[in-house]
């Protein structure tokens, strides 16, 4: 009975509808990237992205009926958040020896 | 029914995802996260995947994020340590930003043709169902997984140890 | 028994071989032994060949193949040997004059340091020389070819201390190549032409084609560039006289026994083809008459003993030439015949001579070695007599032969040759003249070293003279009544081409009148150069001393070299500093380092893109991300 209803719910909402979520999502997450200095924040907004990705996925294994889109959803957490610890311990460090989280701090890496 | 809450959740992602960029404190930013993980876990739960959602909740707002603030509270960043571009930069930025989406979107016409197949298979989503998918099918990389997060906790606290030697 | 051929050319390739590998670790003695050794069982095998030959039959050409060497396509060519009269005559020449002087190379080069390196050219040559005249087709002849013209450039530069030997190596080298590419390319007509360079195919075919026909003609006149170039004649003649840098045995095998007559061979050998084009048959005899008279002119007035003998050498390969030309193939076989006995022996005599003389080669600082070098001196005397065609010695009757032809094809041929002969006479006999009589004008140094040569020096001398001596009753005139041995050994070869065209014969009496012409004549002159050189004792002058325009201009060698230099190598030179001016350091170089200078340009500008500011490279991956996307979709 469960089941039914949010089979149906589906039925209201096209794909599309959930593939220009993803995309302005995903967008948003670019902005961010592009707009923000610090690097914390840079690093949600790439969380951000994958997130927007993983709705992608998500919803197109509902819309086909096929759970190995879920699956691929779990294996993008973990590598999230096996990222975000060695990405947060990083960014620890390099305050730690910058005393700033300000992306534009490093800048070392060039000519 | 089900279009609106998906309406009404799209625009409180979209939303708060706007407030986490344009907020001026890190800390409003991380909560504004929490707001849009949650509304993506609604989505998840309209798309017929209520375990993926909790999992979802669980590991991006119980976990991830409260290391995020965890690391903010630690650095003791606020508002006013917070570096800022210029306006000139940030105008450059949203433009692009701008462009990317409206580009981004656009790439995506033709694809209304996909049919929606939800009739097929209904329960892809049960626990029941992604246990012998995620065990049978996906065996190999769900034990690699276990590697990768050994590494990663080895190298977390390889990189948070005072000294390295 | 025929199978056996593949030994001759086998033993001096193995004598290469174990003289060029263990060089250093042989003696002087050893080195000499393998390698004469080597030669004299070719010489073996070549005689047993010669033999069975003789007795064989009518059946008379074999060819023997060893492999198959080249299989593309169409195109075949085995690595085949064809012993027929021809070759075997060549092969006892190469290889019996060739021991001669190997054994005199033990003595003569028995001081140098280079002298194990020295046989093992030697034997390598001997290798290509009868690999030249074994090969059943064009394109092994053309290998021995090749590797005669190697050897004997290794061979004149042999002293490559000196930089005027190494300039005349060079030359050679060069002048040959000219030739070369002429014969290469006469190979190519005739694969083109007749679908096949074994020669059984090639003259099997042209036997069907009529006479002067076009293709004919300029497949004969590219081979005969060929012949030019290797066999000394105008105007590629003058690297003869500059290979005389070499060790004197290398001009006697190389520059006047073997090597230089290959033109003779390859013509001889393609005569059917030469039959059948007449013109340029006419061409051959003219280029020969002239050159055998240009060279002896050039001889009169020469002063290096080893000079006179290259100028000779070129001389009587015109004669060569202008018998080949007028059709008589034989008398042109014949003449190699005796001129490799007595030009060998006369440049090993001038060997000797050299050898005794501390290294002297100029005749005006000789005179009066007839005591001092008594079996020199007569053996040199016996190749004189030869070479002047003097009866009965070995040159009269070759050269008798070629005159006779020549007066029945031709008069003003045979008018430039008989004037030849008397230039030979005169120049050959004041050489002899100047060397071995009067008063000794060496300094008194080289007076006391005088000394004549040992044994394995002088024992080829003797053999080579018994050979002048008796050398030409192989091939005695009809005129005489007494078969001529060597026409009816020759005559398989020359079949088909005596078919078409019989070089033309004169009567016995003219024939009689004729040699009694030319005897009077050349007895003359040897009288007038007697009276000149020794009885009135006089000296050519010395250098620097003016001279009359005409001796001016022969002492000068008709200025050839100069005129080369100027039309030739001048404007090379001119028009190769503008290209390398112009092309390479302006065009080639100037692009190359456009290429170098436009990227060190670029890069230093481009690497400033690479700010280190992580805001700008994501913003410029953001807008080339927007870019591929608006690509994709429209």
């Amino acid at each position: 009975m469960v089941q039914e209803t949010m089979a149906n719910s589906l039925h209201g909402v096209p794909i599309n509808a959930y593939l220009t979520l993803s995309a302005v999502l995903f967008s948003i997450g670019v902005l961010g990237v592009l707009y923000r200095r610090n690097i914390i924040v840079i690093f949600m907004c790439i969380e951000l992205m994958l997130n927007a990705v993983n709705l992608l996925l998500a919803a197109f294994g509902a819309f086909r009926g096929d759970s190995n889109g879920q699956v691929f959803v779990f294996f993008i957490m973990a590598v999230a958040a096996a990222e975000v610890a060695v990405g947060l311990a990083i960014l620890v460090m390099i305050y730690r020896n910058t005393r700033s989280t300000d992306i534009d701090s490093l800048g070392k890496l060039k000519w | 029914m089900t279009l609106y809450i998906f309406y009404f959740l799209s625009f409180l992602a979209v939303l708060s995802a706007f407030m986490v960029v344009y907020s001026k404190n890190p800390v409003h930013s991380v909560l504004y996260l929490i707001i849009t993980f949650f509304s993506i876990a609604g989505h998840y739960i309209l798309l017929n995947a209520q375990f993926l959602a909790a999992v979802h909740v669980i590991v991006y707002a119980g976990a991830i994020m409260v290391l995020f603030l965890y690391v903010i509270m630690m650095l003791n960043l606020n508002k006013d340590t917070e570096a800022q571009k210029s306006n000139y930069l940030k105008l450059a930025a949203t433009v692009a930003g701008g462009i990317f989406m409206i580009v981004f979107i656009g790439s995506l016409k033709g694809v209304e043709k996909i049919e929606n197949l939800s009739a097929a298979n209904q329960s892809a989503g049960l626990i029941k169902n992604l246990g012998q998918v995620l065990y049978k099918d996906y065996m190999l990389p769900f034990e690699m997984a276990s590697i990768l997060f050994l590494s990663a906790m080895v190298g977390a606290v390889m990189l948070g140890k005072n000294e390295l030697k | 028994m025929i199978k056996s051929v593949a030994l001759v050319p086998l033993f001096p390739l193995l004598g290469f071989i174990i003289t060029g590998l263990f060089g250093k670790s042989l003696s002087k003695s050893a080195a000499g032994i393998i390698a004469s050794g080597a030669i004299l069982l070719s010489f073996v095998v070549s005689l047993l060949l010669f033999f069975h030959l003789n007795n064989a039959g009518p059946d008379v050409s074999h060819s023997v193949k060893l492999f198959d060497w080249i299989s593309a396509g169409k195109f075949n060519a085995d690595l085949a040997l064809l012993i027929d009269p021809l070759s075997s005559v060549f092969l006892l020449i190469i290889t019996g004059v060739g021991f001669l002087i190997h054994l005199y190379s033990t003595g003569y080069m028995h001081d140098d340091e280079g002298h194990n390196k020295f046989f093992s050219y030697l034997n390598l040559f001997v290798f290509f020389m009868l690999l030249l005249v074994l090969g059943s087709n064009y394109l092994v002849m053309f290998v021995g070819w090749e590797g005669v013209g190697l050897c004997s450039y290794l061979l004149i530069g042999f002293w490559f201390k000196n930089t005027s030997y190494n300039n005349a190596a060079k030359k050679a080298f060069i002048m040959n190549r000219i030739g070369d590419l002429g014969f290469l390319l006469g190979i190519f007509l005739i694969y083109v032409t007749f679908g096949s360079v074994s020669y059984s195919e090639v003259f099997e075919q042209a036997k069907y084609y009529t006479s002067d026909e076009p293709v004919l003609v300029a497949i004969t006149l590219l081979l005969f560039v060929g012949a030019m170039g290797k066999s000394a004649q105008l105007p590629l003649y003058t690297w003869l006289p500059d290979a005389m840098a070499g060790p004197t045995p290398v001009s006697a095998l190389i520059h006047a026994a073997t090597m230089v007559t290959a033109g003779i061979y390859m013509i001889a050998r393609s005569n059917i083809l030469y039959t059948l084009a007449p013109a340029s048959l006419h061409v051959v005899a003219l280029i020969g008459v002239i050159t055998a008279v240009f060279a002896a002119t050039i001889g009169l007035l020469q002063n290096d003993i080893k000079k006179v003998l290259a100028y000779s050498t070129v001389s009587q390969l015109g004669y060569m030439f202008l018998a080949l030309g007028i059709g008589a193939y034989t008398s042109a076989v014949f003449h190699v015949i005796t001129h490799a006995f007595f030009k060998a022996l006369l440049f090993l005599g001038a060997g000797s001579v050299i050898h005794a003389m501390g290294g002297e080669q100029d005749i005006r600082k000789m005179g009066g070695l007839k005591s001092h070098l008594p079996v020199t001196f007569a053996t040199f005397l016996i190749g004189t007599i030869a070479i002047s065609g003097i009866p009965p010695f070995a040159g009269f009757f070759s050269k008798d032969e070629i005159l006779a032809h020549a007066f029945a094809h031709n008069k003003i041929f045979w008018l430039l040759g008989v004037g030849g002969s008397v230039l030979t006479a005169f120049y050959m006999f004041r050489l002899l003249f100047l060397t071995f009589y009067g008063k000794f004008r060496g300094t008194h140094h080289q007076e006391e070293h005088l000394h004549e040569s040992p044994k394995s020096i002088t024992i080829p001398l003797m053999i080579l003279a018994a050979l002048s001596v008796i050398g030409g009753f192989i091939g005695l005139p009809e005129a005489f009544h007494a078969k001529h041995v060597l026409k009816s050994f020759l005559s398989p070869v020359f079949a088909d081409s005596d078919l078409r065209m019989l070089p033309a014969e004169i009567s016995h009496s003219t024939e009689y009148a004729l040699m009694a012409l030319a005897i009077v004549i050349v007895t003359v002159v040897v009288l007038l150069a007697r009276n000149k050189y020794v009885s009135k004792g006089e000296l050519p002058v010395a250098d620097g001393v003016a001279l009359s325009p005409v001796s001016k201009l022969i002492a000068n060698k008709y200025y050839v070299d100069e005129v080369y230099d100027t039309i030739i190598v001048k404007p090379l030179h001119w028009l190769s500093g503008i290209f390398y001016r112009v092309m390479d350091i302006q065009v080639v170089d100037g692009f190359v380092n456009f290429i170098g200078k436009g990227v060190v340009w670029s890069s230093s500008n481009l690497r400033l893109a690479q700010t280190g500011k992580i805001g700008y490279y994501v913003f410029v991956m953001v807008l080339s991300i927007a870019l591929l996307l608006l690509y994709i979709s429209y």
